[in-house]
């Protein structure tokens, strides 16, 4: 188990002789919490980067994809670095039904070259070094250590945190929370009132071996170029989706599974990947792929709408610790949220400690940054979007709609003349059970929100 | 559609979480009371849990094991008697460690 030593930085001023002390304690060393860390030590603040795995990623996945062009200002140029597995020059969105699949694909070769657009990476490779760009920047990183707790002074302000090293309390202005979707930190500090299970899913993967040329063969891609595959249907009733993302030499199967439909039935997430993986339209994809890794995560999934408060008094909360995954249907991100909200943690901070007040009206100017950037923007006028995604009527009546009026359009019923395409679809609308009136309201909150 | 026509075996569940790496810690970062457990007639987190770690016992029971948790949070998030389970993280550099995820 890799270890670095309990760090020892006393300050002058430091309101606990005895207990290292660090402007800044970031609490994760995940996206948000490395990005910020990169801000501050850049900024010339003291900052401590505590991690509780034995090093940066190594509790951390995801689905597969990352949009790193919010690295731009921080690293440019990222792309000579980062270690990323393919660049994304397709993605198709695919409708299963038990049958049937319905698949809209879309390649470009402009995303295949700098300053391309998604990548599949490894979260253990992609956080680790991450990490190590704040540690160049003069941040103090910490693994192996948990944090336990918040230490607050009389007036309840954050001025330290405890971790469970032996004399392991360390003392600091303020405290940013980037610990991740189940943020300890943000519930002890009382920012998390309302923790619905329906907020969250379970993302569930397999990481399958293959050889590079047979993914290059199956996926019609070369070199560097990777695939993204989003799934709607195939998770046997249990609202969620699928997902299928290349990497060199390996590839990420999972699902997506909302946590009260998946308690209340009796089939298991990974009976639900197999039973993915079975399907006509999948199967040739991922067959003779060993499972290499088995994996899984929580994911805040419903966006603006179960964020926690952002800011308390010497304390921000930042990334998935702040639910800031966005879970939009055809857009779904996360790291590109966490990293930029980490940024706009780090510069608040920065500003409000050269400005000696941390308390939570000093450190306003951070939901003021989220705000004008795309982090809160995009989750404000995507909403809607997540709920209507996990939806009974977009999980279980549409995705069985689609699949039969495209079976239908294309179907030759010779000697039935072509019924026409308007017959067609009040038919299949119909006989899938879907009200008019539905179908209209979910359409105009799916115009409102991506319109 | 079955699964008779997947063209691999499909692995145990032993060694699916076999493919994950766990430096397995001293102390049990979650704790199930199996008093309260023995009253849940619902037991999501039988169903729910992706490591796979709670287990009915024939007497009605729950047994627990915290050996290969992937510290995901689904326990208690899905559970739905109070006290049930006790969750925390594991010491600093203990349980999972993803590397190809």
């Amino acid at each position: 188990m890799p270890d670095s030593p309990m760090p020892d930085n006393p300050m002058p001023d430091n309101p606990m002789p005895e207990t290292p002390f660090f402007e800044v304690v970031v609490v994760g060393a995940g996206p948000a919490g490395s990005c910020a860390a990169t801000v501050l030590a850049r900024r010339g603040v003291s900052v401590l980067l505590i991690e509780r795995g034995p090093f940066p990623g190594s509790k951390n996945m995801y689905g597969g994809v990352v949009y790193p062009r919010i690295l731009d200002s921080l690293h440019p140029e990222w792309w000579e670095e980062m270690p990323i597995q393919r660049w994304v020059t397709r993605r198709s969105t695919m409708v299963l039904t038990e049958n049937q699949a319905v698949t809209i694909d879309f390649r470009s070769q402009n995303w295949g070259v700098p300053p391309y657009n998604g990548a599949t990476a490894y979260r253990p490779d992609m956080d680790h070094w991450l990490a190590s760009k704040a540690e160049a920047a003069g941040a103090r990183l910490l693994t192996s250590t948990t944090v336990t707790g918040l230490i607050t002074d009389a007036r309840g302000q954050v001025c330290g945190v405890r971790t469970d090293r032996p004399d392991g309390d360390v003392a600091c202005r303020m405290v940013i929370a980037c610990d991740g979707v189940n943020s300890f930190v943000a519930k002890e500090a009382g920012l998390y009132p309302d923790l619905n299970p329906a907020n969250f899913t379970l993302g569930v993967k397999e990481t399958l071996g293959l050889s590079r040329s047979v993914i290059e063969e199956r996926f019609a891609v070369r070199d560097r170029e990777g695939v993204d595959i989003e799934i709607l249907g195939g998770t046997q009733g249990v609202n969620g989706g699928g997902f299928i993302y290349t990497n060199l030499d390996t590839l990420a199967v999972g699902v997506v599974l909302k946590l009260p439909a998946l308690a209340a039935q009796k089939t298991r997430p990974e009976e639900i990947i197999a039973h993915l993986k079975s399907h006509p339209g999948i199967a040739p994809l991922v067959e003779g792929g060993e499972i290499l890794e088995y994996s899984a995560h929580l994911i805040p999934e419903a966006g603006r709408s179960m964020m926690p408060q952002l800011t308390g008094e010497g304390l921000l909360v930042a990334g998935d610790a702040a639910a800031m995954c966005l879970a939009a249907g055809i857009w779904l991100e996360g790291v590109n949220f966490a990293m930029a909200s980490g940024m706009a943690a780090a510069e608040t901070a920065a500003e409000a400690i050269t400005a000696g007040d941390v308390s939570k009206r000093g450190l306003a100017g951070y939901e003021k940054r989220l705000n004008s950037s795309f982090v809160l923007a995009d989750h404000d006028k995507l909403s809607r979007i997540p709920g209507l995604v996990l939806s009974d009527r977009v999980q279980h009546q549409y995705p069985q709609m689609i699949a039969n009026v495209v079976e239908r359009v294309f179907r030759v019923d010779n000697p039935q003349p072509k019924p026409g395409l308007r017959k067609i679809f009040a038919e299949e609308r119909k006989r899938a059970g879907v009200r008019l009136r539905d179908l209209a309201r979910d359409g105009w909150t799916g115009m409102r929100g991506f319109g | 559609m079955t699964q008779d026509n997947l063209r691999w075996p499909e692995i145990s569940f032993e060694d699916r979480i076999g493919t994950a790496r766990f430096d397995v810690g001293e102390r049990a970062h979650i704790t199930v009371d199996s008093r309260i457990c023995a009253d849940c007639s619902t037991r999501e987190c039988v169903v729910a849990c992706p490591a796979k770690l709670f287990v009915p016992t024939a007497d009605g029971g729950i047994l627990f094991n915290y050996e290969q948790c992937f510290e995901c949070g689904t326990c208690y998030m899905v559970c739905n008697r109070e006290g049930a389970i006790a969750w925390t993280y594991p010491d600093g550099g203990h349980g999972v460690v993803f590397s190809q995820t």
